[in-house]
């Protein structure tokens, strides 16, 4: 039996060289350092989940209908009366936060051990690339229900590119098709959200692996393990991505998975946060409902475009703000002007600031999910409140810290106190 | 090697106008995807001015009426409610309507043709949400110098009831008000005004 299958491989081989060749340079002859830790998980889940939202959403497109008059009914009709149409809509809901959540972990990693410095660039800018269009295929894919959140978050987003100035207001019409949003735009969203962006995302992810394979990965200490060989030539800290990782992987995508079907089964909608209680209502034009946010995964940009007052008479400046917010992560590279990658040999104000950092982006996100009235006012007056609202004036303190973080970057990245790096990986 | 290096300038320049050939026309076959995205002839067919029966609107009523897709609100205004218009001046952005978008007859301290008719788009000018009335007694919600007036609920902008803006808002301007004429006591046209113009 072993010597037929050695036999049929050798007959692709010899045919087809580049299949072993290629496994052999992406897994079992890729060489990644040994001390990988629990941050590392995160790239494969973002693989996973992006191969369940593929064939989950394959299916979903069966039954549903890219029509104003029908979207809303036939998603009802996946829910109740396809067989196993509700899990497989579940799958795709959970599907798409748990994308997030995976990618900001994945993203967060490589702030900790400063993976995107040289010689990794590309593989940052390539990551963020991805990220910027995960946010559009959400985005599009939350249009499709047709409801009352996707109904009028998709009139917010459409309207932010109306703010820019001279083109905006046709810029607007040319992605709507319509003067308002309307069936127009959700059939070009559908086809944008189910053959356009998935294309991108994909050719991205390659890109993506390939530039990370051809520098290899970075680790927990930021060292370079390609600079110490063996005699065979292999990294001294060094091990075979197949089997080691693989292996570990799976364990990961194991547990995840496990956590996945929990939140899928008992709590798919998770309170409001994964899908939201007025989708629920179909779309209204005329009515915007009480209460609107955006899904969890947007809020923090969200309340930096909400805390900006209008300057000007235009309300560019708080877009041009979120738009900022998230662009600026492509620059990150040039940005840090540390010696040392890894937060393990950094100094106290990288470490100060990168906690800042993670509180004003949680706060930012709690506080795009609330009205801005959730903290009530100030209780005196002031010339320059503008607005009593305690909340709002939070998160324009948060939004300075967000972008002191990356503004400030060179210069307290430069002037940090470091710790010697070793020559080899820890532990 | 230096016959490798030696460059057939003939052949280089049929490759370059070649390229740029290819590039034109690249371009060119790209303008029939683009402009497919634009609004369709029978989007832009849609739009005629709509009628709106108001005769048996009580005294603080609000309707809302669909015109072109957009949701256009009739109030009829109490009296403390235009007693308010003043009161806010001091706390708006553009009192006087300057900057914002109505007719000439609505560019008056009510924005209106007649102080207790308002006609406006429920259309809040900062990204398109629709707000919401929020009358003098919402103090608890909006705060105790609340006057009555309107709430976006996607950011937070505060109109008063001839739809002015708040300072300290997103919005940048006021609520539009959209071409309309009031016809005898009872019903209304909106969209197109006596001038016949269309907003």
């Amino acid at each position: 039996m072993a010597s037929r299958l050695q036999a049929l491989w050798g007959w692709f081989d010899s045919r087809m060289p580049t299949l072993g060749e290629q496994w052999r340079i992406h897994a079992s002859e890729y060489y990644a350092p040994k001390n990988f830790n629990f941050w590392y998980f995160f790239g494969s889940l973002a693989l996973l989940v992006l191969v369940i939202q593929i064939l989950s959403g394959i299916f979903l497109t069966m039954n549903y209908k890219p029509d104003a008059n029908l979207a809303f009914g036939s998603v009802e009709y996946i829910m109740r009366d396809v067989s196993g149409g509700w899990i497989l809509r579940y799958i795709h809901s959970t599907g798409s936060s748990a994308f997030f959540v995976v990618v900001y972990l994945h993203m967060f990693r490589a702030m900790l051990y400063g993976s995107y410095h040289r010689p990794r660039e590309l593989v940052w800018i390539f990551g963020v690339l991805i990220y910027l269009t995960l946010m559009g295929e959400a985005f599009f894919g939350y249009l499709l229900p047709w409801g009352q959140m996707s109904y009028w978050g998709a009139q917010v987003i459409v309207n932010l590119f109306g703010t820019v100035p001279f083109i905006g207001p046709d810029l607007a019409l040319w992605i709507r098709g319509d003067y308002v949003v309307s069936d127009a735009t959700l059939n070009r969203f559908f086809a944008l959200h189910v053959i356009a962006f998935p294309l991108v995302l994909l050719g991205l992810v390659v890109a993506h692996l390939l530039a990370l394979h051809d520098v290899g990965s970075n680790n927990p200490d930021g060292v370079e393990i390609k600079k110490l060989k063996g005699t065979d030539g292999r990294p001294l800290d060094g091990i075979p991505f197949h089997p080691y990782y693989t292996v570990k992987d799976l364990l990961g995508s194991v547990v995840f998975l496990a956590i996945f079907c929990a939140v899928m089964f008992f709590v798919p909608e998770m309170g409001g946060y994964f899908l939201e209680h007025n989708n629920f209502i179909p779309a209204d034009p005329l009515k915007t409902p009480q209460h609107i946010a955006p899904v969890w995964y947007f809020t923090p940009y969200y309340s930096i475009l909400r805390a900006v007052p209008p300057l000007f008479n235009s309300q560019f400046p708080g877009v041009l703000a979120m738009a900022i917010a998230t662009i600026i992560l492509l620059f990150l590279p040039w940005l840090d002007r540390s010696p040392v990658k890894s937060i393990r040999y950094r100094g106290v104000l990288y470490k100060s600031w990168l906690a800042a950092f993670v509180v004003v982006f949680v706060v930012l996100g709690y506080l795009g999910v609330k009205p801005t009235t959730v903290w009530g006012q100030f209780g005196f007056n002031a010339f320059f409140l503008d607005t009593k609202e305690v909340a709002t004036w939070v998160a324009r303190l948060c939004t300075v810290v967000y972008f002191l973080f990356f503004i400030l970057m060179p210069w307290y990245t430069a002037r940090d106190k470091v710790l010697p790096v070793p020559e080899r990986v820890t532990a | 090697m230096n016959d490798q290096e030696k460059v057939d300038h003939t052949r280089r320049n049929l490759v370059v106008a070649t390229s740029v050939a290819g590039g034109a026309a690249a371009v060119g076959a790209a303008l029939p995807f683009v402009a497919s995205m634009l609004p369709s002839e029978r989007a832009k067919a849609a739009g005629a001015p709509v009628e709106a029966d108001i005769a048996t609107m009580q005294p603080g009523e609000l309707r809302v009426f669909e015109w072109r897709g957009k949701p256009v609100w009739v109030i009829r205004r109490t009296q403390e409610m235009i007693d308010s218009l003043k009161a806010v001046v001091p706390n708006l952005t553009d009192p006087q309507s300057k900057s914002s978008q109505q007719p000439g007859y609505a560019r008056n301290e009510f924005r209106s043709q007649k102080p207790e008719l308002m006609v406006m788009e429920g259309v809040c000018t900062h990204l398109g949400c629709s707000p919401q009335l929020k009358p003098a007694d919402a103090k608890s919600e909006m705060g105790g110098d609340w006057v009555g007036g309107f709430y976006c609920p996607c950011h937070g902008s505060k109109f008063d009831y001839a739809g002015r803006v708040f300072r300290g808002a997103p919005a940048p301007t006021n609520l539009a008000v959209p071409a309309y004429t009031i016809v005898g006591v009872s019903e209304l046209v909106n969209g197109e005004d006596q001038e016949g113009k269309r907003t």
